[in-house]
């Protein structure tokens, strides 16, 4: 991918804008670190005495021991550049940055997920890595291809992932002994999953126990299938829920529920996927590779294997990962994007995958991962890398994610073909994504 | 201001007369009508900074499309259009509705439990009023936590014990209707403490004597409580009637908490604000969740102006 210096008129005014920007914070300080030039993309790594005082905003507190190891090896670099961690919860993170947006007071550097990226980047609010790119401070060949073009917007590319996740079966392998059910040795069918799931429950019935769990989610549960019966989500600006191989992924699920491998929506709804499966009353859950933070000292640990996803046409799983990004109004730029550089970086990444908590996405920093629970098996979630998918997103994320939350469990349930269900749901979304 | 009545002689005063009637004969005193402003002034600018002006720009977005991140360009009023003709404003405003008559049954629940609460000789008072008192002091937000595991149609309480009297109890949470009820109740729960407390301050500015009169000519406590206690507390209970029906059609909060973001009747069971909160924050339609802001805005002053219009049929004054 080469990147370009196409821009589009919004990129142009949100250039300049920041350009205005620049010059006057570096008008305003008189310093005299490089003539700023029109053209805001522009970067160089700054002299290690560069003195600047910056924010960095983050929304899980899990991960904020592996930053402040990596802040302090930045500090050996570039001891005075002074970071402020600044940790806002995921529920509020996105109403808090969109309101630091419109007033121009993002966080210099701040987490970016793939629903929000597009929303952030083509409104100008971010600023691009291609300096650094094309000075070869990061090499976007480090890390996995599909999140690199997540966060490539119009051919820009705003950032690089710290850290990855793909879907993977957790299983409670206890459970599955005492149901006198095999699992499969490599890889498995839909079929042959679904079989299992419903065997399962009739298995432990009398103890309430679940097979499998449905789909109350996209990115762990229907997305991966839709993709394995060769559909997409959303392609070229169109939803894909229209088309027979979405719906049969969807179909997936419904059949699932209905079989009674797994609880219904409305048991899913009052008590979620992920805590049946802690209060170890589901066998089997589909889930990303963060929920191993979840089982860390829980008694459950010992009887949990990971078995990747069963394939329909093909195999995939949804993969995503967080980007650190730069405020395209941040005064202190050049600090911003020495530690975003930073943190892209080996030795970051390496201390990020020491600490267990996630993924880290440079390739090579992985097995500290995998080795963080031995008998489970982590070696699922990266090889899944190979046939994975990227995260289906667009500019109105958002609003179509709140539709799919809406009708599809209205599918799911059988109370509405699946066939009416995702028409409606294609309809409405096309309708979102025409107005982007 | 009356300036026709003659005055006797004011001394020479630095600060205004008691009734604040301007000195006679000593010609105008600017600075005197000047010092009650400045008294005020400090809370007048914090709420013309904080909810006058806030208002005012709200009613100019809503005149507008504005996109997530500002940058609106004016759109007369399409935006009232699309609302007036969009059918979940009648299915939020529906289920507001429907909250705040189910929260309003904690009114006479609330005059009750004062009443009680008011007891001559009742030991314990000071425990029973904190422990009605809390749940409005808690957060909603852990009150909520607190509820949904309540109301879980599988392992929950209240089915368990729904279950032990033979009834089968529904998915409270996760029911189309059902959800509504839910949080309406959690709400009235939550609402008793406060009224509670304005309706005993009322009560306790009802003179004895009036109960030793009627004790004397033998009303019975029934006769006593309709007879004296209603009527006397109806000015109580007409503000605690305003706050309640303004606090109730701005929920929110345990909405959202109880039920889940991810829960997929929440579209069925929204109420106004949430329904603004979702254009405003999910959809990014700043404009358009002005309007509804707006909508909102004007629906409680119609309400509280309707109110006051229908209290002189039955509030009491003396």
């Amino acid at each position: 991918m080469t990147p370009t210096r196409r821009t589009s008129p919004l990129r142009r005014t949100a250039l300049a804008a920041s350009a205005v920007v620049l010059t006057t914070a570096l008008a305003a300080c008189g310093s005299a670190s490089g003539s700023p030039d029109a053209d805001a993309a522009e970067y160089a790594a700054p002299d290690s005495d560069l003195a600047a005082s910056i924010t960095y905003g983050v929304w899980d507190q899990n991960q904020v021991p592996a930053i402040e190891e990596n802040i302090a090896a930045f500090n050996e670099v570039y001891p005075d550049i002074d970071v402020t961690v600044n940790v806002t919860p995921f529920a509020e993170y996105w109403t808090k940055l969109q309101t630091q947006a419109s007033s121009k007071t993002l966080p210099d550097l701040f987490w970016m997920n793939g629903p929000n990226i597009g929303l952030y980047a083509s409104n100008g609010m971010l600023e691009p890595i291609t300096g650094a790119v094309e000075a070869g401070d990061i090499d976007p060949a480090n890390y996995p291809q599909a999140l690199v073009d997540l966060y490539t917007i119009d051919d820009v590319s705003y950032g690089v992932p710290k850290d990855f996740d793909t879907i993977g079966i957790w299983v409670n392998t206890a459970l599955v002994e005492q149901a006198g059910v095999e699992l499969p040795e490599d890889g498995w069918t839909w079929d042959e999953f679904q079989q299992t799931a419903v065997d399962i429950s009739e298995a432990l019935a009398d103890d309430g126990v679940y097979g499998a769990a449905g789909g109350m989610d996209g990115q762990t549960t229907y997305y991966n299938t839709i993709f394995q019966a060769g559909g997409t989500v959303v392609d070229d600006g169109a939803s894909g829920y229209a088309t027979p191989e979405a719906q049969a992924g969807l179909q997936f699920w419904t059949d699932l529920i209905a079989s009674g491998g797994s609880p219904s929506i409305q048991q899913l709804t009052d008590t979620t996927a992920d805590q049946w499966f802690t209060s170890g009353k589901l066998a089997m859950y589909w889930g990303g590779s963060w929920f191993r933070s979840a089982l860390t000292d829980s008694d459950l640990a010992e009887d949990v294997t990971v078995l990747p996803l069963p394939s329909g046409e093909e195999q995939a799983t949804v993969i995503h990962g967080v980007a650190n990004v730069v405020s395209a109004t941040s005064k202190e730029k050049q600090a911003a994007q020495a530690l975003q550089v930073f943190l892209a970086g080996q030795e970051a990444q390496q201390q990020q995958g020491d600490s267990g908590a996630v993924i880290p996405a440079f390739e090579g920093t992985q097995s500290s991962f995998t080795g963080s629970m031995p008998d489970a098996d982590l070696q699922v979630f990266l090889d899944a890398v190979e046939y994975s998918r990227p995260l289906p997103v667009s500019l109105s994320s958002a609003e179509w994610n709140a539709l799919e939350t809406e009708l599809l469990p209205q599918a799911f349930s059988g109370e509405r073909p699946v066939a009416d269900v995702a028409t409606e749901l294609a309809e409405q979304m096309d309708a979102a994504l025409a107005e982007e | 201001m009356t300036t026709s009545q003659k005055a006797p002689p004011a001394p020479a005063l630095t600060r205004p007369a008691g009734r604040g009637r301007p000195a006679p004969g000593r010609g105008p005193r600017p600075e005197h009508t000047l010092w009650p402003w400045l008294f005020v002034a400090p809370l007048v600018a914090g709420i013309a900074v904080f909810y006058l002006w806030p208002i005012v720009q709200t009613a100019g977005y809503s005149f507008t499309e504005t996109g997530p991140f500002g940058g609106s360009t004016f759109a007369g009023v399409d935006n009232y259009v699309a609302l007036f003709q969009d059918p979940e404003l009648y299915l939020s405003l529906g289920n507001t509705l429907l909250y705040t008559v189910i929260v309003l049954l904690g009114i006479p629940i609330a005059v009750g439990l004062a009443s009680l609460l008011n007891l001559p000789g009742l030991r314990f008072a000071a425990v029973y009023r904190v422990l009605f008192f809390l749940p409005y002091v808690a957060m909603p937000t852990a009150v909520a936590m607190v509820w949904r595991v309540i109301f879980n149609g599988d392992f929950g309480i209240l089915n368990r014990a729904l279950a032990v009297v033979g009834i089968e109890g529904p998915y409270w949470i996760s029911t189309p209707g059902a959800a509504t009820v839910a949080v309406a109740v959690v709400g009235l729960w939550s609402s008793l403490g406060f009224s509670m407390i304005v309706l005993a301050a009322g009560l306790k500015s009802i003179p004895p004597e009036l109960y030793e009169a009627a004790e004397l000519d033998g009303a019975t406590r029934w006769r006593q409580f309709r007879a004296i206690t209603v009527p006397l507390l109806t000015p109580s209970i007409f503000f605690v009637l305003i706050i309640t029906v303004i606090a109730s059609f701005q929920v929110f909060d345990l909405l959202y908490a109880i039920l889940g973001s991810s829960n997929p009747v929440l579209p069925r069971s929204m109420s106004l604000v949430y329904f603004f909160y979702r254009e405003g924050f999910v959809a990014n339609d700043k404009g358009y969740a002005a309007a509804i802001a707006m909508v909102i805005f004007l629906l409680i002053g119609l309400l509280t102006a309707l109110q006051f219009r229908l209290q002189r049929r039955w509030v009491h004054s003396d």
